[in-house]
């Protein structure tokens, strides 16, 4: 049978998806036929459900000494517009925090700052879980995580181990790009290798800290990269099944050094919706596929949820990273707002904390 | 929530092309299953019309914003005194079109305005007969069935003799979609009585198309009308197209509240909203070739993704759009033909530049 054939009966059958698989349906570029399968398994998945959280981003530093040419957020230790979050800042936001009514999530992710200690870090976890005993702390991406074992001398299971007694209770997606040595090379040749990226996941999953993934798009990959990286994610969370959910980053171009070096474009929204049901359906054991809104902006995110995403993340306040990339949305959004959304796609809107378990609103 | 099972007799009409009915656009509005409507409308696009998606590199011109018409949805309109009222001379028309004309690949003009209150008929025409004296090789495409209405009232003339006279006189080749917003009395006596009304909007058209000129629909929606409204509209639009053939294009125009009076009472539509409205009135609409999704309304992520959904027509690269930007619109006042190539492109469709009459002019195969 043809190739394309076998890899749509697959697809349209909810069934496993080989990497040719996957490829076939790429260069196919059916969109709608992708969507219809997505919304299949989403629905096999969620059923009419569509998750969302309150919870409030820190980014506690932008200066950083991985200087990755697809970043726009870090800068340079000296630089002006370089800020630290000291305990006193943390405070204050933490403050701020505990008005918003049902919060249940604090995710902290930051840059790999040139003088400070991981006891730094472990502070802040602390001083979290101490101000809002509620509230889940999802911190600390993988390559975040393997910078604090090499200044602090510690094994990847040590430190996620007096993260974890610290109050950590899950790690974000963040930082795995796109896992292939000869892409990182090129786009964050100075953090976590893609063995690492992996390590850091499947040690937080044997410790029971369940964690989230991504993928970063549109920049150096070839799509056959693009979708071995999905492969890839597949592959471990057969061996350990911590990963909650997945989300897609489509690579901003603006103020990067890569976008201006290689005179990258967005890739367009009809990539974007594309990914999203692609990946939803090559990741037939992630339980959910979120949208993140700040990203994609909330209409295109609203239609996500057409393309088999099930989670639109949080009602966010002050999104640095990506805003620093041109994003243009707004850095936070209404719960209001958010259900009107869902509602609108005929799902329902359910408050979720970290841990997909469902909140009262 | 899958329509596999609930909407099968209708999938089932839409695989034997057999024409959908009232009851069933209506049911389809109902459907939240965006991706099979889409997939729906894919088949059907792919089935009329290949994989050739059409744009034009044209300019607009909107030679006054002042108009007698004050409709409630519109932010274009001003009255004389009022502030940002503007009216172009023949000499400032000129100048527009030859700041246009840098672009080698310029095809041809979209000439929409208000209905000024002391502009003749002669007055217009005029400018445009001076546009096309000038520039002959650019295709003339303008005036929508509420301006015709306006001159002919204007002007005592019948439409019939308007059309002729912008024809032969003019060079119109081919007249736009707009003004039809919805084809209801209800709603036009609500939010725009000042205008052509719905049978008027028709016989334009109607008249238009027995002289052999074509013409563009649309439909505005996202303000009063209901849902059944617009599948309405959607039949009138087929009913006249079965009698004529005259319509080429339809386009979805997604009602932009900013700085509207209707706009206060008023939120925005969701893309969701656009987009199953896009594959309905594709799906209705088995008379008409193309649909198109028009960018400066929808957003250009918004029209690209529009193009899974039943459209093959992303309109044009436009170069200074007012009449919406001044409604809020988002978008860039213009693209170039390389992002609009692009973005067909990744779509994995075929890019072809055409006239005002779907005559392709190059093809990006």
């Amino acid at each position: 049978m043809e190739k394309i054939k076998l890899a749509r009966i697959k697809a349209a059958a909810g069934e496993r998806l080989t990497l040719a698989d996957a490829l076939a349906l790429y260069e196919d570029n059916d969109l709608l036929f992708l969507a219809k399968c997505a919304r299949r398994m989403k629905e096999a998945k969620s059923g009419k459900k569509v998750f969302y959280t309150v919870n409030r981003h820190i980014n506690l530093t932008n200066i950083c000494s991985a200087n990755c040419p697809l970043c726009a957020f870090q800068v340079k230790d000296g630089d002006k517009r370089g800020f630290v979050l000291e305990t006193d800042d943390v405070a204050k936001i933490l403050d701020s925090a505990k008005e918003l009514k049902n919060l249940s999530e604090i995710h902290i992710v930051s840059a790999l700052h040139p003088d400070k200690d991981f006891a730094y870090y472990k502070n802040i976890v602390r001083q979290v879980r101490a101000a809002l005993p509620e509230a889940d702390v999802k911190a600390f991406t993988p390559v975040e995580i393997v910078n604090f074992a090499k200044i602090s001398g510690k094994s990847i299971l040590e430190v996620l181990t007096e993260l974890k007694e610290a109050g950590l209770d899950s790690l974000p997606g963040g930082g795995a790009e796109i896992l292939s040595d000869r892409v990182r090379e090129i786009i964050c040749p100075k953090k976590a290798t893609t063995a690492e990226w992996l390590d850091v996941m499947r040690t937080a999953h044997k410790l029971g800290i369940r964690t989230n993934a991504s993928i970063m798009y549109g920049h150096v990959e070839t799509i056959e990269e693009r979708l071995q990286h999905l492969i890839t994610l597949r592959d471990l969370q057969d061996e350990t099944h911590g990963f909650q959910a997945f989300m897609l980053f489509p690579f901003h171009p603006a103020n990067t050094e890569l976008g201006e070096e290689q005179s990258l474009k967005r890739v367009g929204s009809w990539e974007d919706m594309k990914m999203l049901a692609l990946s939803r359906l090559i990741l037939d054991n992630f339980d959910h596929i979120k949208a993140f809104w700040i990203m994609l902006t909330m209409p295109i995110a609203q239609l996500a949820l057409g393309f088999g995403a099930d989670d639109l993340d949080g009602t966010i306040g002050e999104e640095k990273i990506i805003h620093a990339a041109g994003a243009q949305t707004n850095t936070g959004i209404t719960r209001t707002d958010l259900e009107r959304f869902i509602r609108e796609t005929g799902y329902e809107p359910v408050q979720r904390d970290t841990f997909y378990r469902e909140v009262q609103p | 929530m899958l329509a596999a099972e609930e909407y099968k007799d209708i999938e089932e009409k839409i695989e034997r092309g057999e024409r959908l009915t009232r009851e069933d656009g209506i049911r389809l509005f109902h459907c939240h299953d965006i991706a099979w409507l889409g997939a729906m409308a894919d088949k059907v696009r792919k089935r009329k019309c290949g994989d050739i998606v059409y744009y034009n590199v044209n300019c607009h011109v909107n030679l006054t914003n002042i108009c007698t018409s004050h409709c409630k949805f519109c932010a274009f309109g001003r009255d004389c005194d009022e502030k940002g009222a503007y009216e172009m001379t023949k000499e400032q028309a000129l100048n527009l079109v030859a700041d246009a004309m840098k672009d080698p690949n310029l095809a041809g003009l979209h000439v929409v305005s208000g209905l000024h209150p002391t502009w003749s008929f002669d007055h217009y025409l005029g400018i445009v007969k001076a546009i096309h004296e000038t520039y002959p090789q650019l295709y003339m495409k303008g005036f929508t069935g509420v301006e015709i209405t306006h001159f002919a009232q204007i002007s005592g003339l019948s439409v019939e003799e308007v059309l002729i006279r912008l024809r032969d006189e003019g060079g119109l080749q081919a007249i736009a979609g707009g003004g039809a917003e919805i084809l209801s009395d209800r709603v036009r006596d609500e939010l725009c009585p000042n205008k052509a009304t719905a049978d008027e909007w028709l016989e334009v058209a109607r008249t238009a198309h027995k002289l052999g000129i074509k013409s563009n629909a649309s439909m505005l929606y996202g303000h009063i009308e209901t849902l059944e409204e617009r599948v309405d509209h959607l039949l009138r639009l087929r009913e006249l197209q079965d009698e004529t053939g005259g319509f080429q294009t339809f386009i979805c125009f997604p009602f932009l509240p900013k700085n509207t009076e209707l706009g206060r009472k008023i939120k925005q539509t969701s893309h969701w909203d656009d987009l199953r409205t896009m594959a309905i009135s594709r799906l209705m609409l088995d008379n008409f070739t193309n649909i198109k999704a028009y960018w400066v309304m929808l957003t250009v992520p918004v029209a690209q993704v529009a193009l899974g959904f039943g459209a093959n027509d992303i309109d044009g690269t436009v170069h200074k759009e007012t009449i919406l930007h001044d409604a809020g619109a988002e978008s860039p006042t213009s693209l170039s033909e390389d992002k609009i190539i692009r973005i067909i492109r990744e779509a994995g469709r075929i890019p072809a530049a055409c006239d005002c009459n779907f005559n392709i002019l190059r093809k990006f195969a």
